[in-house]
């Protein structure tokens, strides 16, 4: 597999795109959305800008299937991670014992 | 027989190409794969500072969202486009390797690294506004003790637990910026050999495993900013 080397226009516009979400990302933390909105939608622009980060700028998109395990074996292990404690953390008070 | 073969075919290869490696493009694809490997290891260690953020928000979700309005929104979203353009950059000195546009390389490099410090001073701009607020958590400076009376509280927040939010911004920033210095020195080095034209389309592996880092860098403030800096704000404004 040979390298791919990113177009220039492609970098400039991942570079845009990154721009306007963290604009996008201020105008929504200031406005007042209902329920846990908020914190949906700060989550979710954080999420699409790391994305864009990967695949582009490190290249993950063009790269081997080998990069592409390793790198999602860290978000496998990081669920776990998340999952376990917080089946721990948040169900402690479902039963009346705290 | 084998050997010999090997042997020759490396005397007339590139001479950054280790004996290790059977040409230039598996050696590239080794170290970018080394790299990966060490930033998988990078998530799991942020992974952890993450798991205790969200625990202690849920925990103290109004002490949190006090804290979090004193920040200054204003530095921190700056400090998020000088990031994102450093990782542009960065993007592009590697880009510049790979079509062999020395010029452009170093000029890109020292860029990045004009950024990457320009984060770092208004980073240290906001961490002296904390020491002048009282608001380093513990007593790490004599006559200054944490005291939570500058930060505004929304009703219901306890004095007690706004603490907690600083130690964990100090936590996380603290050691983001800690891999922002490495990542300055390392593009320092990096610079130095790009000027004596050492990188070239046909091998710029330390570019571009230095370019991983560097955007890993970047993604761990893309969460960080609207964790510390944004959430529970609209409480403030939004009323």
């Amino acid at each position: 597999m040979s390298e791919h080397i990113v177009q220039l226009k492609v970098y400039v516009t991942i570079f845009l795109a990154l721009l306007v979400g963290t604009a996008l990302t201020v105008m929504a933390g200031l406005h007042d959305f209902p329920g846990k909105l908020n914190v949906i939608i700060a989550l979710t622009i954080a999420v699409v800008k790391a994305t864009l980060v990967v695949l582009y700028f490190m290249h993950v998109r063009y790269s081997s299937r080998l990069i592409w395990v390793v790198f999602t074996s860290a978000l496998f292990w990081l669920v776990i991670l998340f999952a376990l404690t917080f089946s721990d953390y948040w169900t402690r008070c479902w039963l009346p014992v705290c | 027989m084998a050997e010999s073969h090997i042997a020759t075919e490396h005397a007339a290869s590139h001479p950054a190409l280790q004996h290790h490696f059977e040409n230039m493009e598996q050696q590239r694809e080794a170290g970018a794969l080394g790299m990966w490997v060490f930033l998988v290891t990078e998530i799991m260690f942020f992974g952890g500072m993450f798991l205790a953020y969200t625990l202690y928000r849920t925990k103290f979700p109004l002490e949190f969202a006090s804290a979090s309005n004193h920040l200054s929104l204003a530095m921190g979203t700056i400090n998020t486009g000088v990031l994102i353009f450093s990782s542009f950059t960065m993007a592009f000195a590697v880009y510049s390797a790979q079509t062999g546009k020395q010029r452009a390389q170093v000029v890109s490099l020292v860029l990045t690294i004009l950024l990457g410090l320009t984060f770092l001073g208004i980073k240290a701009v906001e961490y002296y506004d904390k020491y002048r607020d009282s608001l380093i958590p513990g007593r790490l400076f004599p006559g200054r003790p944490f005291n939570p009376a500058g930060v505004h509280l929304l009703p219901g927040a306890d004095p007690r637990h706004v603490e907690m939010f600083y130690w964990i911004y100090f936590a996380m920033t603290g050691m983001h910026a800690v891999h922002m210095i490495i990542g300055v020195g390392v593009l320092s080095v990096i610079t130095f050999f790009a000027a004596r034209g050492r990188y070239g389309p046909e091998y710029h592996n330390p570019v571009e495993i230095t370019g991983l880092y560097w955007h890993f860098v970047d993604i761990i403030w893309i969460f960080l900013f609207p964790l510390l800096y944004l959430l529970g704000r609209h409480l403030e404004h939004g009323g």
